[in-house]
């Protein structure tokens, strides 16, 4: 019943971010309508960053605790946290070829989302190919080091690229910012939020299932060698 | 903490002498950075001007490949024989093994640095620009940041199915500010333009940081079941 | 002294690997010495396991310096006592990876006792041998035991400890299914029926 009042919200959240961004925003002068991208770019990349910190969390919870619940957050989280990442990779130089003149630019901000992204697509993969009962526990150390990773990764690449002369000038759209413009971002921001809980809680149930379903696996091939054990 | 550093000396010793005997993993990785070498120089066939320029990039890449033959070999040693196992239900402590393995790795990657510099020097036709004593703390920084990390995934890439491609899939990634910070430090030696002040503390924070996680966490990891 | 039989998967290496900390339990808790914290008695319990736990490439008194080293004893003339009592030669310089099947499992005793352990955990330690080394095998089981070792000794070949085990548990799924003073001669007959 709950996930179902959530999935009403989301989708009424979702309708009214998408007016909000099409059409309540005005048209911005230079760039024309390419510009209402960044409705969809920043929303996401925000919401793909608190996905990764709710992993970091879980995964902290899970070493100290050992609890499944936490591992299962911990995998719906960097599950949705690399989807909403790529919408932002993929967006970003959608925008960027009509506006910047080219797809791609290794600036600061750019490269931290790529090797974030890089980071958590690793961390899933280490989930897939790991076996037996370590993953969990493998998969949040990890996950801890992926997280402390960020800042320094974030420093190295604003110092290399400040290093060289810029090849494309990012416009500063954040400071200037219409009223109604910023509307349309936080509308935006709190339907993806909505929408990533969505995705969390299927999933986080999906895993959940899962882990049920293997511990009850086990549990019945003992029973059953048992049953078969009448010497 | 006197058991763990006479546990880390014991296991240190047992790796240098186990490595002394097979030669395992120095020989694969000279050889393997040897053929990278070359390959680069095919792929680029650079001036001596130009290859001052990349020189930073090509060599790290060349050890950053052969440093993963060796950490993929360092621990597939404790594997044969289950030889882990009486490490883990003895009472010494987890980092001792962690530290000792390392300390090992270190020592094989920087000598085959040792033995490859020269050749690099030789086929790019290398003159440093600027003060070429300042490549020491760089190598010393950057190898340890590679094998500090390096040693730890490793360790968690035994529980995996296909383990050697694991490695550098999660290694990698990781890596990447370490790898910019030996890169771009290598190459301002070299043509001498600017000072690699920040690239060295960089270096320096990252491994600090690392290491200090590594040693928190190795005990979950060897114990992870 | 406790023999354990059962089927093949019916859980006895992981019994021991639980005991000794290198499995976790599905369910429930292990206490040792009346405590469950590792720490507490990974010193007072020995563990030879199914595969050697030894270097290859090192010789025989290599391999004891070392594993003596992680228990915090740096004693040369301890670990030349410990090979000598498994009836080899400290001196000798063979490597263990060219060691006879026997020679392995006795040095691998070996290194599972270098601690003078209260409680020693054995993995199918008469497997791959014949029978004279088999039969020596079983006479340094019984010397540790008659100096007070309680001895959990998980193997397929009961007629190994038909005079020495004092009590035997049949395991089957996991559990323990039987449990007998001694050793029958029908424990004799159905260990061997599971071997063939």
């Amino acid at each position: 019943m709950k996930f179902r009042i959530l999935a009403v919200i989301t989708f009424l959240l979702l309708s009214y971010a998408l007016y909000q961004g099409m059409w309540a925003a005005p048209r911005e002068a230079t760039m024309g309508e390419i510009q209402r991208i960044f409705y969809y770019h920043v929303p996401s990349a925000w919401t793909s960053f608190l996905c990764f910190f709710a992993n970091f969390i879980a995964s902290v919870v899970y070493l100290a605790r050992r609890n499944l619940k936490a591992d299962a957050f911990a995998v719906s989280t960097a599950e949705v946290g690399v989807v909403f990442c790529t919408v932002v990779l993929v967006t970003g130089p959608l925008w960027a070829r009509p506006v910047w003149g080219i797809w791609w630019t290794w600036d600061a901000r750019l490269t931290t989302t790529l090797v974030l992204w890089l980071i958590y697509v690793s961390y899933l993969i280490l989930r897939r190919y790991s076996t037996g009962q370590a993953t969990p526990t493998l998969a949040a150390a990890l996950a801890i080091f992926g997280f402390i990773d960020v800042p320094i990764v974030y420093m190295s690449i604003r110092w290399w690229r400040t290093q060289h002369p810029q090849p494309v000038i990012a416009g500063g759209q954040g400071s200037g910012l219409d009223p109604r413009m910023w509307q349309a971002v936080l509308w935006n921001w709190a339907a993806f939020m909505a929408f990533a809980a969505l995705l969390i809680w299927v999933r986080y149930r999906l895993e959940r299932a899962r882990q049920e379903l293997d511990e009850a696996h086990a549990l019945r091939a003992v029973g059953q060698a048992e049953g078969s054990f009448t010497r | 903490m006197s058991s763990l550093a006479a546990v880390t000396a014991s296991n240190l010793r047992k790796d240098l002498r186990l490595e002394w005997r097979s030669k395992d993993a120095v020989n694969a990785m000279l050889f393997f950075a040897l053929l990278v070498v070359v390959i680069f120089s095919f792929a680029f066939d650079p001036t001596a001007e130009e290859s001052r320029q990349i020189a930073g990039g090509l060599v790290w890449v060349a050890f950053l490949f052969a440093a993963i033959v060796a950490l993929n070999q360092a621990w597939m040693r404790e594997l044969r024989n289950q030889v882990l196992d009486a490490y883990r239900v003895s009472p010494a402590p987890a980092n001792a093994l962690f530290l000792g393995k390392a300390l090992g790795n270190f020592l094989f990657i920087c000598a085959v640095e040792a033995l490859l510099m020269p050749l690099f020097v030789v086929f790019y036709n290398l003159r440093s620009v600027g003060p070429a004593w300042q490549l020491v703390p760089v190598f010393l920084l950057g190898t340890w940041a590679l094998v500090v990390v390096g040693t730890f995934f490793a360790a968690i890439s035994l529980h995996t199915r296909s383990r050697e491609v694991m490695l550098p899939l999660i290694l990698f990634p990781i890596s990447i500010p370490a790898l910019l910070g030996m890169v771009e430090a290598t190459t301002m030696v070299l043509t001498g333009i600017e000072t690699p002040a920040f690239w060295i503390s960089l270096l320096v924070v990252y491994d600090v940081v690392f290491t200090t996680v590594c040693l928190l966490l190795f005990e979950t990891v060897l114990h992870a079941e | 002294m406790y023999a354990i039989f059962g089927d093949n998967g019916a859980g006895k290496s992981t019994l021991l690997r639980v005991i000794c900390g290198l499995a976790r339990p599905t369910a429930g808790t292990i206490h040792i010495f009346g405590s469950r914290e590792r720490s507490d008695f990974t010193a007072r319990l020995g563990y030879m396991g199914h595969a050697p736990l030894l270097y290859d490439e090192m010789t025989g008194m290599e391999n004891l310096r070392y594993f003596a080293g992680l228990y915090g004893i740096g004693d040369n003339a301890r670990c030349q006592q410990a090979i000598v009592a498994v009836g080899l030669d400290p001196a000798l310089t063979r490597h263990v990876g060219e060691y006879s099947q026997g020679m392995r499992q006795r040095l691998s005793l070996a290194r599972a006792a270098i601690h003078d352990p209260e409680i020693l955990l054995l993995d199918e330690p008469f497997s791959n041998l014949d029978p004279g080394s088999a039969r020596a095998m079983g006479r340094l089981v019984a010397e540790m035991r008659d100096r007070s070792k309680t001895i959990l000794v998980v193997t397929h070949q009961a007629a190994h400890l038909a005079d020495i085990a004092d009590e035997s548990l049949w395991m089957a799924a996991g559990r323990i299914a039987a449990w007998e003073r001694g050793i029958t001669a029908a424990d004799r007959a159905a260990a061997s029926a599971v071997l063939s």
